[in-house]
């Protein structure tokens, strides 16, 4: 039985990855998961210097899912290499670094201090709806998503993945423009932008007012929009969006996926990741599929 | 000890001990190697509410590894958890973030500051603390649950905000009427009480330690929803923020910006 899939060059010893920014670096899920026995760790997004992020608070729950306005907060590039990925060389699992900027500069700049590193791809977050300037002012225009991705690819000495918002008319119309610039994969779908009201106090609940919509009730929106986009373009996908079950990794793969992420449920079962893994291993054996790649886009 | 896991505990025992305020025993391995101050997760079962609730630990009994816990229904995950009976199973994460600097308060004169909700992790500190211990406890009106569980671990002081019971005021307002100099302050509470401690402490050259509460979601430090913003740039983060679920959520009061 095979579980391995491959994308531009990097081989993945199964197809279950963590999505950017609800697994940190890994180290704090490390307690509850082997690291070993992920597809991948894509970490959260790094930018060229740090950033604080949005006032509190910043999460809150909805139904069947969550809402986020976290705003990158991250710790910059320079201590993201010295420090957290130091922390995944003791760990045989590709490493993916999610990087966001404010301008095309500070993609550079973070994309080309992370060329002489060991990591295996780069996945540019143009796509979180939580930062004022730059991020999803890249993901929303067909036009400025080519041209982002280009720039990028003309540095990059990793291969390139572009993550894309759903918060579009048309989202073939972003992978295609991706595609086009050279991009190597696409992953799918950040967070659904969405608001919350506490009418008690009425007050937004977040501070941000806006936040990221993610968990299980953004599910069927996810499957929907890689289907789409596996329909649109040739390069390989990673689909998301609410996956918490095995049977839910399954339905993304089926739509075209060459691989998934798992996370918000992260957060509300650290052995979500694991769990997801054994049961595409069950899943296979159940019904006897000898290698993982026969299910990729299998349902037309 | 460290300690951290996902596991099903079980209902010893629950009662309503004032309105909207409940009185959980449970069993748990967890209980053995916690620390005062230090809190847990519980997920509702209903899983169209996913976040893990934080509920700050009361107390907790080694010997027979049961964890006491006190929390007020705010939501609908504690209202689901207030209908828990004996023998019930619950789904927690523990145990989480740091206790308070225990042996850092021995043989001091140490004030306890717990405000409404905030007064349940206290107990388990008053129980801990080997030191001159001045207990405060700030309720709304009179009914002040957990006080007379206090009794036996220090001098307790009563403030009610409608004067009905004790003092007529906060904690601060009740310790303003006694003479006692403390070295250390150690509280629990609203933030504007906690704002007043730290102001209070400052003016005052005492160490505060105090505990904060943010809304959180993953409880082990990977989301960076629950963070304060901090006077230095904090270790992790490299800026001004840090996390309350980990490097919390007790904190010298002079290091966090509240």
């Amino acid at each position: 039985m095979n579980t391995q899939v491959t994308i531009a060059g990097v081989t993945f010893r199964n197809p279950v990855m963590t999505a950017s920014g609800t697994f940190g670096s890994g180290m704090e899920y490390s307690q509850f998961v082997d690291l070993n026995k992920l597809g991948a760790i894509v970490t959260k997004g790094v930018a060229n210097v740090p950033w604080p992020g949005n006032p509190t608070p910043r999460v809150a729950e909805t139904y069947g899912g969550m809402l986020n306005a976290i705003g990158l907060q991250n710790p910059g590039v320079d201590v993201f290499i010295e420090r957290d990925l130091e922390f995944l060389k003791r760990y045989d699992t590709p490493v993916i670094v999610n990087v966001c900027g404010k301008t095309v500069e500070d993609y550079l700049e973070t994309v080309e201090r992370l060329n002489d590193t060991n990591v295996a791809m780069m996945e540019i977050n143009v796509s979180c709806p939580n930062v004022k300037e730059g991020a999803i002012a890249f993901g929303q225009k067909a036009d400025a998503l080519f041209d982002i991705t280009s720039k990028i690819k003309n540095v990059a000495k990793k291969p390139v993945i572009m993550k894309l918002s759903p918060n579009v008319t048309d989202i073939t119309e972003m992978a295609k423009a991706a595609e086009a610039a050279g991009a190597d994969a696409i992953s799918l779908i950040n967070t659904i932008t969405g608001m919350k009201i506490d009418v008690n106090r009425r007050q937004f609940v977040l501070a941000n007012k806006t936040g990221g919509l993610s968990g299980p009730a953004i599910k069927p929106v996810a499957v929907r929009m890689v289907y789409q986009c596996a329909n649109a373009v040739k390069i390989p996908i990673i689909g998301m969006g609410g996956i918490a079950t095995a049977e839910d990794a399954l339905e993304f793969i089926m739509a075209g996926a060459t691989a998934v992420s798992v996370g918000a449920m992260n957060f509300m079962n650290p052995y979500t990741t694991i769990e997801v893994v054994e049961g595409i291993e069950g899943y296979m054996r159940k019904n006897k599929v000898e290698d993982i790649k026969e299910l990729i886009g299998c349902v037309k | 000890m460290f300690y951290r896991k996902k596991e099903t505990a079980k209902v010893y025992s629950q009662t309503e001990i004032a309105e909207g305020i409940y009185d959980c025993l449970i069993e748990t391995e967890a209980a053995v190697h916690a620390n005062a101050g230090q809190f847990i997760g519980i997920y509702p079962k209903d899983k169209s509410h996913l976040l893990v609730r934080p509920i700050s630990i009361c107390d907790v009994d080694r010997e027979n590894k049961r964890m006491r816990l006190v929390y007020r229904v705010a939501g609908e995950g504690t209202k689901e958890f207030a209908t828990y009976k004996a023998e019930d199973t619950m789904e927690i994460l523990a145990n989480l973030g740091n206790g308070f600097p225990v042996e850092e308060a021995e043989g001091k004169t140490v004030v306890l500051m717990g405000g409404g909700i905030g007064i349940p992790p206290m107990l388990g500190l008053a129980k801990a603390l080997n030191a001159d211990k001045h207990i405060f406890l700030g309720y709304r009106d009179r009914y002040n649950f957990l006080a007379d569980d206090f009794m036996p671990y220090g001098n307790v002081y009563i403030a009610t905000e409608d004067g009905s019971v004790g003092c007529k005021g906060n904690v601060l307002t009740a310790l303003g009427t006694t003479t006692i100099k403390p070295d250390i302050i150690m509280a629990c509470g609203p933030m504007p009480m906690l704002r007043a401690i730290k102001k209070y402490a400052e003016e005052n050259n005492i160490t505060a330690y105090i505990s904060l509460e943010e809304r959180m979601a993953c409880g082990v430090g990977a989301c960076l929803g629950c963070v304060c913003k901090t006077t230095k740039k904090d270790h992790h983060s490299h800026v001004n923020n840090t996390r309350i679920c980990t490097e919390g959520p007790v904190f010298d009061a002079r290091e966090v910006d509240i």
